[in-house]
């Protein structure tokens, strides 16, 4: 484990966490919770794992990362941003008139690679990228980055049965597991225990890891697929809200935009004002 | 007309490896030369028609040309949020494609009728909605939607439909094709009732009433021009589909003349009234309960000519 590649690591997902806080409260908008919880996951990927190049959108062989969990659209916008795939000037039009950047993530926005919103269709078109990266022989991988919440719906679970039956080894599955969906935690709304076990009986080579903890998220990422001829699927324990204190853990968060107080607070306490 | 698809996807696939074939777990007897050929193109996705739709846009987004395959409303009304979100909120060049539209499915009953898909499809913005009258027009709705850039839904009937055209006509997305001329009144098939609306109009003509017979193979985008020379040119414009009378074939054409405020045009909708089908039947005994056997089309044209 290299030093620097975790400070790397650690400097974007504040990055990530300040922009989405600023985004949030400036568009007074929903989601930060769901946005801080997958900070750290999409700093390491777009950090060191994503084979993808601002000045090449089209590029062919690139990585694709599907948000199926559009609504934590601030997050990814905020990465995409720091990466360059357009400028950070954008990111304090978020939700606002005539901006290019919606609530949820959009297609068409420089390294989007599809929009979603609506949960439970994320997977699948990214068994559908993953069937075109195989049937073209390139070497792509595809990521998609699921919610817990979004575990509820079927569709979820019917890309979740393909995957595993065409073999597809370019395919990674994240789940955000945070522990809190949209009206309660998932265990007061629909248990999903034991989670890592159901992904493993469709098929899917699973790996359970701290979703906060770079090394393990690293490790987890560097080393897909884990199984030759496997889908991959990371279970990421997470917390909803992590970095800021009083957001950590709290369903209201994934409603409330923080006033100008809160996000003061939730600044200082990253170190980033 | 689905067997028009096979044979046209075959030959557009030998020429385009960009084709895709996905099929929710049917085509029994029907897909199989084209599995056989292309293993590589084809998918059974098995019985999902939400992921489907998503794996079809999925490819669609990594420059794949994908049509997909289901009976009834199963490919369209049972994912239809994946159809408006991956498939037309991305321009994904899908071509969803439904068999049994309208009341093929006859004596299986109201599950299986495809009665509301043009409305709901034509409501979705990306969207072109093809509905070939006759295997002919089917084979050439499949080789136009393949060459067309952007999401399609293709409606076909069922398996050994009439033939309606006697020679090939020229086929374009959104241009009607006239295969009567007439004065009289101008009647506008779309789908599967081409063959009944043609042999009226050769029961009207035998009457002494000349009928324009116009083919509405394309319902979105409609074909304006000729629905305005038929309310310029003749008195009576009579819709007819296999469908709700809820904005299908009818309710565009109503939609285009309720705009126009010179018309005084005589406009009937031929079609099924806002209800499921209570009785049990063939296909042509159903049709006979909504007046779109041949005989009910000719009474309702003769009523209102002569009214």
């Amino acid at each position: 484990m290299n030093r620097s590649n975790i400070e790397g690591y650690k400097t974007l997902a504040t990055r990530i966490r300040s922009h989405a806080l600023r985004m949030t409260n400036h568009a007074k908008s929903s989601h930060i919770g769901g946005s801080l919880s997958i900070a750290d996951l999409l700093a390491v990927l777009y950090n060191r794992v994503l084979r993808v190049d601002p000045s090449r959108l089209d590029w062919s062989e690139r990585d694709r990362f599907i948000l199926s969990k559009g609504h934590a659209a601030a997050a990814a916008y905020a990465v995409l941003a720091e990466r360059g795939f357009f400028p950070k000037e954008w990111l304090g039009t978020y939700c606002q008139d005539g901006s290019h950047l919606a609530g949820h993530i959009t297609y068409g926005v420089p390294g989007v690679e599809a929009s979603t919103g609506s949960l439970g269709h994320g997977l699948s078109i990214g068994c559908g990228m993953a069937v075109a990266g195989k049937h073209s022989s390139h070497s792509y991988r595809v990521f998609v980055l699921l919610s817990d919440g979004e575990c509820d719906e079927g569709s979820t679970w019917e890309a979740a049965l393909f995957a595993p039956h065409h073999r597809l080894d370019n395919l990674v599955a994240i789940v955000d597991y945070n522990k809190i969906q949209s009206f309660g935690t998932v265990k007061e709304v629909l248990d999903l225990e034991p989670l890592a076990n159901k992904w493993q009986a469709f098929g899917w080579a699973v790996k359970e890891i701290d979703g906060h903890d770079f090394e393990q998220i690293e490790k987890a990422l560097l080393s897909v697929p884990f199984e030759p001829e496997r889908p991959s699927c990371i279970i990421a324990h997470t917390v909803k809200g992590k970095g800021v204190s009083f957001m950590e853990n709290q369903l209201a968060w994934h409603y409330k935009p923080p006033n100008d107080d809160e996000l003061r607070q939730a600044l200082t306490e990253l170190g980033d004002i | 007309m689905r067997a028009a698809l096979i044979r046209t996807l075959i030959d557009l696939a030998r020429e385009n490896e960009r084709i895709f074939l996905l099929v929710g777990d049917v085509g029994y007897s029907l897909v199989e030369p084209f599995a056989q050929e292309f293993p590589d193109r084809f998918v059974n996705i098995g019985i999902a028609e939400q992921n489907m739709i998503g794996i079809a846009s999925g490819l669609a987004l990594c420059d794949k040309i994908v049509f997909t395959y289901s009976i009834a409303n199963f490919p369209t009304l049972r994912c239809l949020e994946q159809i408006r979100n991956d498939v037309c909120y991305h321009n994904a060049n899908v071509k969803v494609v439904s068999s049994g539209g309208g009341l093929a499915y006859g004596s299986l009953g109201a599950t299986h009728h495809v009665t509301e898909d043009l409305a709901i499809m034509r409501a979705l913005p990306n969207m072109t909605v093809v509905a070939p009258g006759d295997p002919v027009e089917a084979a050439l709705a499949t080789q136009a939607i393949a060459e067309w850039a952007g999401p399609c839904y293709l409606r076909l009937a069922k398996t050994g439909d009439p033939i309606a055209h006697q020679a090939t006509p020229d086929f374009q997305i959104g241009k009607a094709t006239k295969l009567r001329e007439g004065r009289d009144v101008t009647l506008i098939a779309t789908g599967g009732m081409l063959y009944n609306t043609i042999q009226a109009a050769e029961q009207l003509a035998q009457q002494g009433f000349q009928s324009r017979v116009l083919s509405m193979h394309t319902i979105k985008p409609l074909d304006t021009e000729a629905v305005l020379s038929a309310a310029a040119e003749t008195s009576i414009i009579v819709t007819i589909e296999e469908h709700s009378m809820i904005g299908g074939l009818g309710g565009a054409v109503a939609e285009l003349l309720a705009e126009l405020c010179d018309s005084h045009i005589k406009f009937k909708r031929m079609g099924l009234n806002d209800s499921f089908c209570s009785q049990v039947g063939s296909q042509e005994y159903l049709r006979k309960t909504y007046s779109l056997s041949i005989e009910g089309v000719v009474s309702t044209v003769i009523c209102l000519l002569e009214s």
